[in-house]
């Protein structure tokens, strides 16, 4: 979990220039983070790269908050 | 050279407008990826006419209207050649008939290829494209497309709609460095044309102030200005190459 976070976390802050201590579990990308909807989607795509896995649409866009985010790879993996 | 280390993957290419875009852009200096759907001697034939230009070929089969053919040409495309900095979305198709007609397999063929296509193409190339924050992708729309034509209602109607998308992708890219333009043809001469009736096709002369008809490099000349650094500042944009019909 925390090594997920860590490799979440710094993929965020590069992409949105957020500070490190922003990226909470609970905090939603748009809303707490400053996203838009590309910034999103791209986020996703870095996480796919990251991950070496796949994210289909569906799933991706019930990606809301870092939380998710890392929940949903940590199952993937 | 205004398109040197530049990669452009050009639908439909294998014939008419869309193999002499792939040759203008091969001029020009980039290296080029041949999509084809059924002629595939004629797909090789551009290719070997890309490479005695002095640039790269790859030819690659997808039929645009299917998604996963779609998916796999982009993988393919960029595992040969690393990117794509250009998507020409060319391949089209017509089957002409009054509305009164003209069958629901008719209209859905053409929407497929013509408008779904280039959705298909515009969304599996984005995501290369995003990430190297620039890329330019250029529409083939028609002129018939703004002013409607009598037996194409499903050509026109997927035509318009390319417009449309073009305006939207240009809006959704561009704060990624993507440009998305589009480029309505008035009649240029190809295989597509040449299936007209002599009445038609004087018919259609009439309309036309330049008073000749368009040959597939008046179109590729134009594609590659929206391809290159020069058009960096257009987006979103339908240009006529119609010889004057529509002004
Ligand atoms: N000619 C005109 O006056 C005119 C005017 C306005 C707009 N346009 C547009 O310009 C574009 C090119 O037209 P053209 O006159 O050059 O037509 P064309 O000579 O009939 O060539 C059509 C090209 O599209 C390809 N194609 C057809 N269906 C495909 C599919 N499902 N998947 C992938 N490729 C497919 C063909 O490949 P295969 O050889 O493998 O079948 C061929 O390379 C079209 O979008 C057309 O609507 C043409």
């Amino acid at each position: 979990m925390a090594e997920v976070m860590d490799r979440v976390t710094k993929i965020i802050v590069d992409r949105l220039g957020v500070d490190e201590s922003e990226v909470k579990l609970e905090a939603s990308f748009k809303e707490d983070l400053g996203a838009d909807s590309l910034d999103v989607v791209e986020l996703v795509m870095e996480l796919e790269d990251e991950f070496d896995m796949v994210i289909s649409d569906e799933d991706a866009e019930k990606i809301g908050t870092v939380g998710d985010a890392v929940n949903y790879i940590q199952e993937k993996m | 050279m205004r398109l040197e280390g530049k990669v452009a993957l050009v639908t439909g290419a294998s014939r008419g407008i869309g193999r002499e875009i792939a040759l203008e852009l091969a001029k020009n200096g980039a290296d080029v990826a041949v999509n084809y759907s059924g002629s595939k001697e004629k797909a090789e034939q551009t290719a070997q006419e890309v490479e005695n230009l002095g640039r790269k070929a790859f030819v690659i089969q997808a039929n645009v209207g299917d998604a996963d053919q779609v998916q796999n040409m982009i993988k393919e495309t960029l595992g040969h050649f690393g990117k794509i900095d250009i998507l020409i979305n060319n391949a089209g198709v017509t089957r002409d008939n009054l509305l009164m007609r003209m069958k629901e397999e008719e209209w859905d063929d053409v929407m497929d290829i013509n408008l779904k296509g280039v959705f298909l193409t515009t969304k599996a190339v984005s995501r290369s494209m995003m990430k190297q924050r620039s890329g330019r992708i250029i529409n083939i729309s028609s002129i018939v497309g703004v002013m409607g034509n009598p037996g194409q209602a499903n050509y026109v109607a997927s035509k318009a709609g390319v417009i449309g998308l073009t305006k939207t992708a240009a809006k959704e890219l561009s704060s990624r460095g993507i440009t998305v333009n589009a480029v309505a043809p008035g009649f240029i001469e190809t295989d597509m044309t040449d299936k007209l009736t002599d009445d038609i096709q004087t018919e259609m002369k009439k309309q036309i102030p330049l008073a000749r008809f368009g040959q597939p490099d008046d179109i590729a000349k134009v594609v590659v200005f929206l391809s290159s650094d020069d058009a960096s500042y257009m987006t979103g944009q339908t240009l006529h190459v119609d010889g004057g019909m529509v002004m």
